[in-house]
């Protein structure tokens, strides 16, 4: 395509966009001679540049709406809503003429009657009158009025004289005239010239693959400045430290310089929204202002553009199900027109967008019903969750609360794809909402992509590099803590971090990485790296921790687009490849590795139920005066004590606080019809038991012993919640069938045992 | 006339293999390799050529062959391909050589079965035979596969 054609495109798609801003502005503000004028301006552009190049169909679009806009200016015309939205009808025709040329580099065939029509109707329609054009917006006179330089009256009456014929500039008028000082109107100048930058900028357009390339190779650059500083280490030479330093400074500098080469404003985005809300608040009756705050904020160019369909989508997503109809919102005491608010601000080297509405907020029942009818969770789990737990579940794939699918929401790209694409660059969203109050979604992004600080950690011989943004803290576990402080459930280390409970992966073994041997008298010690992914936190066991470096990051080849633990590859400092790790990919491969892992317990358990165990170690209890029943300690998670008093009811059940939640309680002896041992004590023993992440208390009357045998019994019990009687300690023993009786209460929903207080209970995890 | 082309050559195990010149890039001693965990054997790991990373390809394991011992080291054959560069490891470079296209014959039936397919032709030289690399199957090593 022709060089002046692509230039003709992209300057008549700006003035375009420009045309969309201002008039929406300009809907707000219809006094604004100002946004009239920049709105005039940028279509005469369009009419002008497609009249040079021969695309008529453009020009007598364009011409028609600068015929109503030059009514506007004139005055004879005031805007309402039928005239922006005829006037933004007009631009749209006009954008997908300029797609089809861009295509097929002809105008195609489009209707253009409709909207010319329109223009045509609201020109007629005039009544023609013909109020008396105010003085111009001479800005020059205005900044020298706004300064103080002249009063209002002179400029008044110079601007008169110009209208009379005079075709002097105002500013030498006022000097050969008025006798101001030249240097007042050269201030001026200066100051209009600065306001007028938009207009008359002084930038020029470059390539973006030339900045790319630029970009890639002030990377270069970095590794080789980080290369040469690590021979500074080794060499007393100063006249090579010295130089060594100054290519370090110039070369951060350079890299500065660069990366802002690629940033832009985050208005670049923004500014088509506030045509987005007046067009979804129209489509639905609703009434919606957009306030923006921190549009200058910048970001790197290959962000920006990946952050525009996720942005765009939460705020039309924020006044389609967010704000409120008119008179809904002034029943509940709000302004009948609701507000999105936008703000972008820099906090801790990252970007932060939040978007924020005073509509109806998140109904957090209707999101826990869908989340049930679409089976994204089970009763249990959702009886778990708290509201904000609740309100994340949004982020769920095939999730949309959306009463009605609208056009314009709730066409299946839902907040999933939104946080996805979010965090594919590194970013993080989070949600907060009060119903009634309106809903806050609040952004966190990187700066830039290209090079970002990461932390080195080295396992099996390798090493790697985690990305900072993925990192919240290290810990570190020394001697015995090493030993002690990471716990075992299920096979499935954790540890307890302030009393949170961290799940543990070892890198070394989610990447097959051969297992580091300790010297026999080194220290045990257990490093940790606490990271974010998912909202949830994980601790990674590395080997070792380094050092925080910059990194240069670079795409795998194709050949490990499989694997989905790396994010890319960096080179170190020593020239040697390093590969970055993928902290979302590992939590994922990792809970499939838990699930698997909670299966291998599963089937454990099968088989230690099933005909015969091997010799495995067994819990032996007391239920009533003569119960004597045993279970598999593996499938024990803990056992506690508790003050009967502690006990409370809820859904008709006995349950207790334990660990910030409410578990349920069973109690052994109700469930087997065994008589209780009724026995005045105050604490009673629990077996605390874990399904699905719940724990479940089993109330018992006594633990007696752990027992290391090899198990046979037979299967000679009448009971369900029994898989029969084996002999441990050489005494008969029931073997109780923990699933089971789980079961069996879950189903109870009656189940509460009188004259509990007396009995004293085993809780059974 | 028939067409003369050049052929970069280079030995594994007793294997005399070649590549068109124009698809070569450089040829480079061994190079320090960053192993990519849970990845097939067929890749050697990652290689740092001067600021761009590359992927090398053990073309030992890539033909079924016995892996390298522990005390060689490999060459790396770097080749231009539609996706960047990649690095094939070998164990010794040979000459380039000039052979006319009327001396390609069809690969003898009796080459190992996972070779097979990665070698294009075969060239009489001489004294020995040189078997013609299909570049782009070579390099197309499937990480999911790897994964197992």
């Amino acid at each position: 395509m022709d060089e002046i054609v692509k230039e003709y495109l992209i300057e008549s798609n700006e003035a375009l966009d420009c045309m969309d801003r201002e008039l929406v502005a300009l809907e707000k503000e219809p006094s604004s001679r100002e946004l009239l004028a920049t709105i005039f301006r940028a279509i005469h552009t369009v009419k002008g540049t497609s009249g040079s190049l021969g695309y008529s169909k453009i020009e007598s679009v364009a011409h028609v709406g600068e015929n109503l806009l030059s009514r506007m200016r004139d005055g004879d015309l005031i805007l309402t809503a039928e005239i922006t939205s005829a006037l933004l009808a007009m631009t749209d025709v006009l954008r997908r003429m300029l797609a089809s040329i861009e295509e097929t580099e002809e105008e195609g065939e489009f209707e253009t009657g409709s909207v010319t029509d329109a223009l045509h109707r609201i020109l007629q329609n005039s009544t023609g009158m013909n109020n008396p054009s105010a003085a111009g917006s001479d800005k020059t006179g205005e900044i020298l009025v706004e300064r103080g330089a002249v009063s209002e009256s002179l400029i008044t009456s110079v601007v008169k004289m110009q209208e009379q014929g005079d075709a002097r500039k105002i500013g030498d008028i006022l000097v050969e005239e008025a006798g101001v000082s030249p240097l007042a109107i050269a201030d001026a100048l200066s100051v209009q010239a600065e306001r007028r930058q938009q207009v008359t900028t002084s930038a020029i357009r470059v390539d973006v693959n030339l900045l790319d390339k630029v970009m890639n190779l002030v990377g270069e650059l970095v590794l080789a400045r980080n290369q040469v500083l690590q021979f500074t280490t080794n060499t007393e030479d100063s006249s090579f430290l010295r130089t060594a330093q100054r290519l370090n400074l110039i070369t951060t500098e350079l890299q500065e310089g660069v990366m802002k080469t690629r940033m832009q404003p985050i208005e670049n985005i923004w500014k088509s929204f506030p045509r987005v809300v007046r067009d979804i608040s129209l489509a639905g009756g609703k009434l919606a202002e957009l306030e923006m705050e921190g549009a200058e904020t910048e970001l790197d160019k290959t962000i920006i553009e990946a952050i525009k369909d996720p942005l765009t989508h939460i705020v039309r997503n924020s006044v389609d199900h967010g704000i409120e109809l008119p008179s809904v919102r002034q029943q509940a005491g709000k302004p009948p027109c609701g507000t999105v608010k936008l703000r972008a601000f820099h906090e801790g080297g990252q970007v932060n967008i939040v978007i924020s509405d005073d509509g109806a907020g998140v109904d957090c029942a209707r999101v826990r019903a869908k989340a049930l009818e679409k089976q994204l969770v089970t009763p249990q789990q959702l009886t778990a969750m708290s509201d904000l737990q609740v309100m994340n579940l949004l982020f769920l794939p095939g999730f949309s609360t959306a009463a009605k699918v609208t056009n314009i929401s709730g066409r299946g790209v839902g907040m999933d794809v939104v946080k996805t694409n979010i965090e594919k660059i590194g970013g993080t969203v989070a949600i907060d909402s009060v119903q009634g109050k309106g809903t806050t979604i609040k952004i966190r992004i990187p700066l830039t992509l290209a090079i970002i600080p990461a932390l080195l950690v080295m396992s099996g011989g390798e090493r790697f590099a985690i990305p900072q943004v993925s990192l919240v803290e290290l810990v570190r576990l020394e001697g015995e803590a090493a030993i002690s402080k990471i716990e075992m459930i299920h096979g499935a280390p954790v540890h307890r971090l302030r009393g949170k409970l961290l799940p543990l992966l070892s890198l070394n073994r989610q990447l097959n990485l051969p297992a580091t041997v300790a010297g026999a008298d080194d220290v045990p010690v257990v490093n940790i790296v606490v990271l974010q992914a998912d909202g949830r936190q994980f601790g990674l066991i590395v080997d070792d921790i380094n050092d925080t470096e910059e990194i240069v990051v670079k795409p795998l080849g194709k050949q490990l687009k499989g694997i989905h633990c790396f994010a890319g590859a960096t080179i170190l400092g020593d020239g040697r490849v390093a590969l970055i790790l993928d902290v979302p990919g590992l939590a994922q491969r990792a809970k499939l590795g838990s699930e698997t892992q909670a299966q291998e317990v599963l089937d454990e358990r099968k088989k230690a139920t099933a005909e015969s165990a091997d010799a495995q170690s067994w819990l032996l209890f007391r239920v009533g005066n003569k119960g004597r029943l045993a279970i598999p300690l593996s499938t024990v998670s803990r056992l506690e004590e508790f003050d009967l008093a502690a006990i409370e009811v809820s859904d008709q059940r006995s349950v207790i606080q334990y660990r910030n939640a409410i578990m349920p309680l069973i109690f052994i002896s109700d469930m087997l019809h065994l008589q209780g041992a009724r026995e005045d004590e105050s604490r009673f023993p629990v077996i605390v038991y874990s399904e699905g992440g719940k724990d479940i208390g089993l109330a018992v009357d006594e633990i007696l012993d752990i027992v290391d045998e090899h198990v046979e019994y037979s299967n000679n019990t009448a009971s369900d919640y029994l898989l029969g009687s084996a002999v441990l300690q050489a005494r008969v023993t029931d073997l109780l069938n923990v699933p089971a009786i789980v079961d069996g209460f879950m189903r109870s929903s009656d189940f509460i045992p009188e004259e509990r207080a007396e009995e004293s209970i085993v809780y059974v995890n | 006339m028939s067409t003369e082309r050049q052929f970069c050559t280079f030995l594994i195990d007793d294997l005399l293999l070649g590549v068109r010149i124009e698809e070569v890039q450089e040829l480079i001693r061994h190079q320090p390799t960053t192993i990519v965990p849970l990845s097939s054997s067929e890749l050697g790991g990652l290689i740092n050529l001067r600021g761009q990373i590359v992927i090398a390809i053990d073309l030992r394991r890539r033909l079924g062959l016995e892996p390298r011992a522990d005390d060689e080291s490999a060459m790396n054959v770097i080749l231009r391909t539609e996706d960047g560069l990649v690095s094939l490891l070998v164990d010794e470079i040979g000459d380039v050589v000039e052979v006319s296209e009327d001396d390609f014959g069809q690969p003898p039936e009796t080459l190992v079965a996972s070779g097979r397919e990665l070698i294009q032709s075969v060239v009489m030289l001489d004294k020995n035979l040189l078997l013609i690399l299909d570049t782009e199957k070579a390099v197309n090593v499937d990480s999911a596969l790897m994964n197992q």
